[in-house]
């Protein structure tokens, strides 16, 4: 069926592609905002607090987690990102003139960061978050210009791109682009403060969080629902939940110093970071400065409340259920996490009313469950305390019983895991 | 509440739900412990080791692919770490749950478990041929120069019992074990610092003499003493990347 869903999907990308892509490409083609390279000179770069700079701006934008191999050198590329297009390989951001951008003039790079186009003009796959980039001011992508020249050159040998026909041919992300690519800066809104407007900079540009944290369509694209309204990743099948604090909001109830908190040590009194977010914290986010950290929950506090979504109720014998998960529950989770699940404050996280548990899928306490693992590991925290897979320990049906469990335990009231579903969790997402 | 009138299937959910709710309250005040004060120790912290590894590192007796850690050099069990968060060990569970510890804290769990003394155990034996048996303690104790392969022994120190700081025991471990780590080699899902001397062995050897290999392992009789050999008591036949490819030969 999956070829089938893609050749329909091809077929379409291919027919909006002959409408409409060419006249898109002739009329881009002449207005590439690329800034004149003669005001950048190698004086200009070679600034050491603007290299700093740099060094921070790319953290912020967590660059390495998808431009550096397992075991690899940092920004050397070489990691496949999984899509369900294909395989896209990251590439080399440091200076090696042949394998990486060692002969990459500051127009080149803001190009590609900005418009989404690489040195030769081609159209980039939007694996790397240009949708979200497009944001990124002249100045801050100077700055990380600047920084990534400083990098000891590393000669690699590029990965071959494994996308599937017709997304392996460049020229179908020009239908793409129109449906969902925006060039243009960060427009500040001057009703609101200078630390909601940094927040709102930070969130949608660099820190590209809608790129995770939104729902993407058939053809991968994020428009249609509210930013960061939550989603799942498509290929390392986690769920990344609403971040509004409001009403109906995945992160209801969230002071604008839990956010700050989880974001800098990996934890907070509603809940610890894991998964992918956990990579996040421990390679981005914990070192980020406390004025940006506040900036960003202040524009998260402010996000809108949500529709509230109808009280899910069990889908099949509930009190059976019930029975055997909160069995396993006694067995095996409340030494930790309490029989009233509130969590020890500071080294076990709340089950009651912790937005991990009770999002829409269920994915993510399945797969804690299957997985367990470290809190993220941070200057704050350097040696967390973990959480032991049950993978081993428990089938299909036992977690299905207790993940059911503790998602309509205490005020939570989330819908039912079946066994299936686990069984569809049980493989490890590394990448 | 449980009107049981032919109404509607949502009345009948109703109910279910209702179930759901009592049932979940009175299965958890069943379980009425309260949470104790949490331990700041290490093993409290690492319960995504002990879960496998046995809160002691003495390795899951049911199976023989989660082993034994306990008084494993402490150098081997950091190095061992590395290499799954590098990918040079393939093995997701492993690879996720140490992917962003850093080499100080996974140098003290490495610690933790390299200092743990408990009672070895034996694991199953497979049936053998005598035969089989004897390629086996052939190839242990004296290697095979056709094949170029060194007797363990030469690096694994003269009771098999591990050489500090990087070599680890033989002895004791399971056949399951000692077979799949010997064929992970031969595929490329384990290696280690170049040059690897483990994977140009293990390539040398056939399936049949790994089996011989692990099975004489499995049934080899623990010595009394089963602490590591001190460093430097070696000289390795090959060059060796976790041993500062020091050694000779080819």
């Amino acid at each position: 069926m999956k070829w089938i869903g893609r050749s329909v999907l091809g077929a379409l990308v291919l027919t909006v592609l002959a409408i409409g892509g060419w006249l898109l490409l002739a009329s881009r083609g002449g207005e590439l905002a690329t800034p004149s390279a003669a005001s950048v000179t190698a004086e200009n770069l070679r600034d050491p607090a603007l290299i700093a700079r740099g060094r921070y701006l790319t953290i912020v934008g967590d660059c390495a987690a998808c431009h550096t191999a397992q075991g690899g050198q940092p920004y050397a590329g070489g990691r496949s990102v999984s899509t369900p297009f294909g395989n896209i390989p990251a590439s080399n951001l440091t200076p090696d003139r042949t394998t990486g951008i060692g002969q990459w003039s500051f127009a080149d790079f803001w190009r590609a960061l900005h418009a989404g186009r690489g040195r030769r003009g081609e159209l980039l796959y939007p694996a790397f978050p240009y949708t979200s980039y497009t944001r990124v001011t002249r100045d801050d992508a100077l700055a990380m210009f600047a920084y990534l020249q400083t990098l000891a050159p590393v000669h690699t040998t590029p990965g071959a791109s494994g996308l599937d026909f017709p997304y392996s041919m460049r020229s179908s992300l020009a239908a793409w682009r129109a449906m969902y690519f925006n060039e243009g800066g960060y427009r500040p809104e001057p009703a609101k403060s200078p630390a909601w407007n940094r927040g709102a900079y930070l969130v949608q540009g660099l820190g590209h969080c809608n790129e995770c944290h939104a729902a993407r369509d058939a053809l991968g694209g994020v428009s249609g629902h509210p930013a960061l309204s939550g989603g799942r990743i498509p290929e390392l099948d986690w769920y990344a939940p609403d971040l509004s604090t409001r009403a109906g909001g995945g992160l209801k109830g969230w002071s604008e110093q839990d956010i700050v908190d989880l974001l800098q040590t990996g934890r907070s009194a509603k809940g610890v970071a894991f998964g992918p977010m956990a990579d996040v914290v421990a390679g981005s986010t914990q070192y980020m400065s406390g004025d940006d950290l506040r900036a960003i929950a202040t524009y998260l506090h402010a996000l809108p409340p949500r529709a509230q979504l109808a009280e899910a109720m069990p889908q099949f014998d509930a009190r059976a259920l019930a029975r055997q998960g909160g069995e396993i529950y006694g067995q095996h989770c409340a030494d930790c996490h309490g029989k009233d699940g509130t969590g020890v404050a500071g080294v076990y996280p709340p089950l009651d009313g912790n937005s991990a548990v009770t999002e829409p899928t269920g994915i993510n306490a399945t797969r804690m469950v299957l997985l367990g693992g470290f809190a993220p590991l941070t200057g704050a925290n350097p040696r967390p305390y973990s959480m032991p897979p049950f993978a081993q320990q428990l089938n299909d049906s036992e977690v299905s019983a207790v993940v059911s469990y503790i998602r309509h335990a205490w005020t939570n009231r989330a819908s039912v895991v079946r066994p299936e579903d686990v069984s569809r969790y049980r493989h490890t997402p590394l990448d | 509440m449980m009107n049981t009138s032919p109404g509607t299937h949502l009345t009948r959910i109703h109910a279910a739900a209702a179930w759901f709710v009592a049932v979940t309250f009175v299965g958890a005040s069943g379980h009425a412990v309260a949470a104790a004060k949490v331990p700041d120790t290490l093993q409290q912290r690492i319960a995504a080791c002990t879960a496998c590894h046995g809160v002691h590192g003495e390795g899951a007796l049911k199976s023989g692919f989660f082993p034994r850690l306990a008084g494993k050099p402490a150098v081997y069990l950091a190095r061992q770490l590395q290499n799954f968060q590098d990918g040079l060990r393939k093995y997701a569970p492993m690879e996720y749950t140490v992917r962003q510890l850093s080499p100080a804290y996974m140098r003290e769990i490495a610690g933790y478990f390299a200092a743990q003394q408990v009672p070895y155990t034996r694991s199953p034996v497979p049936n053998a041929s005598a035969a089989m048996l004897r390629r086996g303690e052939q190839l242990t104790s004296h290697g095979d120069p056709a094949l170029k392969v060194p007797a363990c022994s030469s690096c694994h120190g003269t009771q098999l019992t591990g050489v500090q700081p990087s070599i680890p025991a033989l002895v004791g471990l399971p056949y399951d074990y000692v077979s799949s780590q010997l064929g992970s080699w031969r595929t490329g899902t384990r290696a280690s610092a170049a040059p690897d001397c483990m994977a140009v062995i293990a390539r040398r050897l056939g399936a049949s003499d790994i089996s011989a290999v692990a099975t004489w392992l499995a049934s080899r009789e623990l010595p009394a003493d089963m602490q590591a050999q001190p460093a430097g008591s070696i000289k390795p036949p090959l060059r060796c990347g976790v041993l500062g490819d020091h050694g000779g030969g080819a």
